[in-house]
């Protein structure tokens, strides 16, 4: 396993990212230089300074450490993004192992219920579910929850399909195993694993989702150190202080692009082929 | 042939019936009342009743959907609250502005990604292949509209090399309004012989479709890479090479276009992807597009509007995937006996 990991410098690499993350996200509080700028503190006497001294990163409008900003981020993003991907993950598995275990009708008319689901861009059917609930951090999540479960169940309906048509799940059935009991106990476990591995790839889509609907004014509101508010923030600074947009956005990147490292050195050993992001 | 044709349709149908659902189904969790937003915060009682009759908001739920998805097919897909244009109309317009913008994004991401990938399938597991991997990994994780400042930042404000935002020059307006016909800026001026509004819409077009055009250069790569190899491995490649065709003509010759059908079919997803990230970009690049109508929706709470723009978008996409379904089989004999 850890020659494997050696041999492939992406996954190594992505790999070391995200154990640092997972120690900025745990340490943050004694990491970041000014904590409290985090939450509600502003301090209006130290706007705007550039990187340097005190402020590796220089600090934003309202006087706060961009650095130390950028470091709670990691709780926020990182946080949201395997929230969104468990509840999706939720809600697709038992619809897909329905339809797949069951077929007939309910698979048609679960399936179709997805293929609605899935005419709209993710992104887009995110974007019109965060405007119409109105701006804020959950509601943000529950957006993007409802535009990627139906990726699951539609992954875990193809595997489930597949598996209730092997001799062992057809023998539970004639012994007179409950069709839930078979589902659960027979087809779940040996169906699930292919769905596991591309919630985890997603991982990255659903931080760059996140901060997306964050820039437009749609997910976490000020204060929350969030890196897509924060580019948002600095947006209008960008040509004369650059680095109130510039760092949270580099965040954003190292932190999906750990997650695509580990997805595509993962997918490699699984799936030859690449599979695109919903 | 005719009979998947027929299915495929009819399947799209139900979808699109669907897509009108659910668009009913999120417009009605709005929060405030449709009325209050339409007839304005200072209206009487009896005015809200009044557009509540006007606008069907007395009638059951059921009834309101049908009537919904009734006026979505007659073209009656209600009137802006922002802009006061019928929605249909508004959206239909911005949308060929988009369209211009992402196939031009499209045209980018097909010319530098697909060569990237066949470098990394000829070179595979050498520095070439790794560069490729490496820059799709990368663009794939870029939230674009960082990468959208960054540009802004370097090649516009401190390199000078492009225009900052905008469509055309600012001096231009007069004749790009006189030039507008198909709302495509380069067709447009084209057909008015406009050299000038030409290379200026150009010009403002590289910047923003570089953006949208950045996860997609990395998945043609990727993609691009897998096919190629995969065909690499076949026999009739294998002849290729026992006859003594060198490896350059070998991918351009025999394995290239085999190979091709997985770029062909994430063309649809790419292009939905793109749609939906204009919504990102264009606001930046102050580009009047269906993005920066949906954003202007969006933050003016216009319930109309923003249903509207997200029904034409899921629309416009069941129509990418609907095409590219029936092109694959044109593209790739192999497609048309397996009955797909």
């Amino acid at each position: 396993m850890i020659r494997y990991v050696v041999r492939r410098p992406g996954l190594l690499i992505g790999l070391t990212i995200l154990v640092v993350l997972v120690i900025a996200a745990v340490l943050a509080p004694s990491l970041a230089p000014f904590p409290g700028d985090a939450g509600n503190d502003t301090n209006l006497l130290e706007t705007l300074r550039r990187p340097g001294g005190l402020h590796p990163m220089g600090t934003d409008l309202a006087g706060r450490d961009v650095w130390s900003r950028v470091l709670f981020g990691v709780r926020v993003s990182v946080g949201v993004s395997l929230a969104v991907i468990a509840a999706a993950l939720l809600v697709g598995i038992p619809i897909g192992l329905l339809a797949g275990a069951v077929g007939g009708l309910v698979d048609d008319l679960l399936m179709r219920i997805v293929d609605v689901f899935l005419a709209f861009p993710s992104l887009l059917l995110a974007l019109a579910i965060a405007a119409t609930l109105g701006p804020s951090m959950e509601h943000a999540a529950i957006a993007i929850v409802v535009s990627w479960w139906p990726w699951y169940a539609r992954l875990m309906r193809g595997e489930a399909a597949a598996i209730s048509g092997r001799a062992y799940v057809e023998a539970a059935h004639l012994l007179g195993v409950p069709a839930w009991r078979v589902a659960v106990r027979h087809i779940l476990p040996n169906a699930i694993g292919p769905v596991i591995v591309q919630a985890s790839l997603d991982l990255g889509g659903v931080i760059l989702t996140f901060a997306a609907l964050s820039f437009l004014g749609l997910g976490a509101q000020d204060p929350t150190p969030e890196w897509g508010l924060m580019v948002e923030q600095g947006r209008s600074l960008t040509s004369t202080q650059p680095w109130v947009a510039l760092f949270p956005g580099a965040a954003i990147m190292v932190a999906a692009l750990a997650f695509t490292l580990l997805g595509e050195g993962l997918r490699e050993r699984l799936d030859p082929k690449g599979r695109a992001r919903p | 042939m005719r009979r998947i044709l027929i299915r495929r349709g009819l399947q799209s149908l139900l979808v699109a019936l669907g897509v009108g659902l659910l668009a009913f189904v999120i417009s009605r969790l709005l929060p405030g009342d449709p009325a209050v937003s339409w007839a304005g915060p200072r209206a009487t009682p009896q005015e809200l009743a009044r557009v509540r009759v006007l606008l069907g908001l007395d009638r059951p739920l059921i009834e309101q959907a049908v009537r919904y998805i009734g006026d979505l097919i007659s073209g009656n897909w209600g009137t802006s609250i922002h802009t006061r244009q019928p929605v249909l109309s508004d959206v239909a317009g911005r949308f060929m502005t988009s369209l211009e913008l992402v196939t031009f994004a499209l045209v980018i991401a097909a010319v530098v990604g697909t060569p990237l990938g066949i470098l990394a399938a000829r070179w595979r597991g050498r520095p070439p292949d790794w560069f490729a991997g490496i820059t799709s990994s990368v663009l794939a994780s870029v939230p674009v509209f960082w990468l959208g400042l960054l540009l802004q930042l370097v090649i516009a404000s401190q390199l000078r090399w492009l225009p900052v935002a905008g469509r055309w020059d600012a001096a231009l307006n007069e004749a790009a309004v006189e030039a507008t016909r198909t709302h495509l800026v380069l067709v447009d001026s084209l057909l008015a012989g406009n050299g000038t509004l030409f290379v200026s819409g150009l010009a403002h077009l590289v910047m923003p479709a570089l953006v949208i055009a950045a996860y997609p250069i990395g998945l043609f790569a990727r993609l691009t890479r897998a096919g190629l190899l995969e065909t690499l491995g076949e026999e009739h490649i294998r002849m290729a090479r026992a006859i003594g065709y060198t490896e350059r003509a070998i991918i351009w010759r025999f394995a290239l276009r085999p190979s091709m059908g997985p770029v062909l079919s994430a063309l649809a997803l790419v292009f939905g992807y793109a749609l939906g990230n204009t919504f990102l970009v264009e606001n930046l690049f102050n580009f009047q597009g269906l993005g920066s109508y949906a954003v202007d929706s969006i933050t003016s709470l216009d319930a109309p509007s923003i249903a509207g723009t997200t029904i034409f978008v899921a629309l416009a996409y069941l129509v990418a995937n609907l095409v590219v379904d029936l092109v694959r089989p044109v593209m790739d004999p192999r497609l048309r006996e397996a009955g797909r």
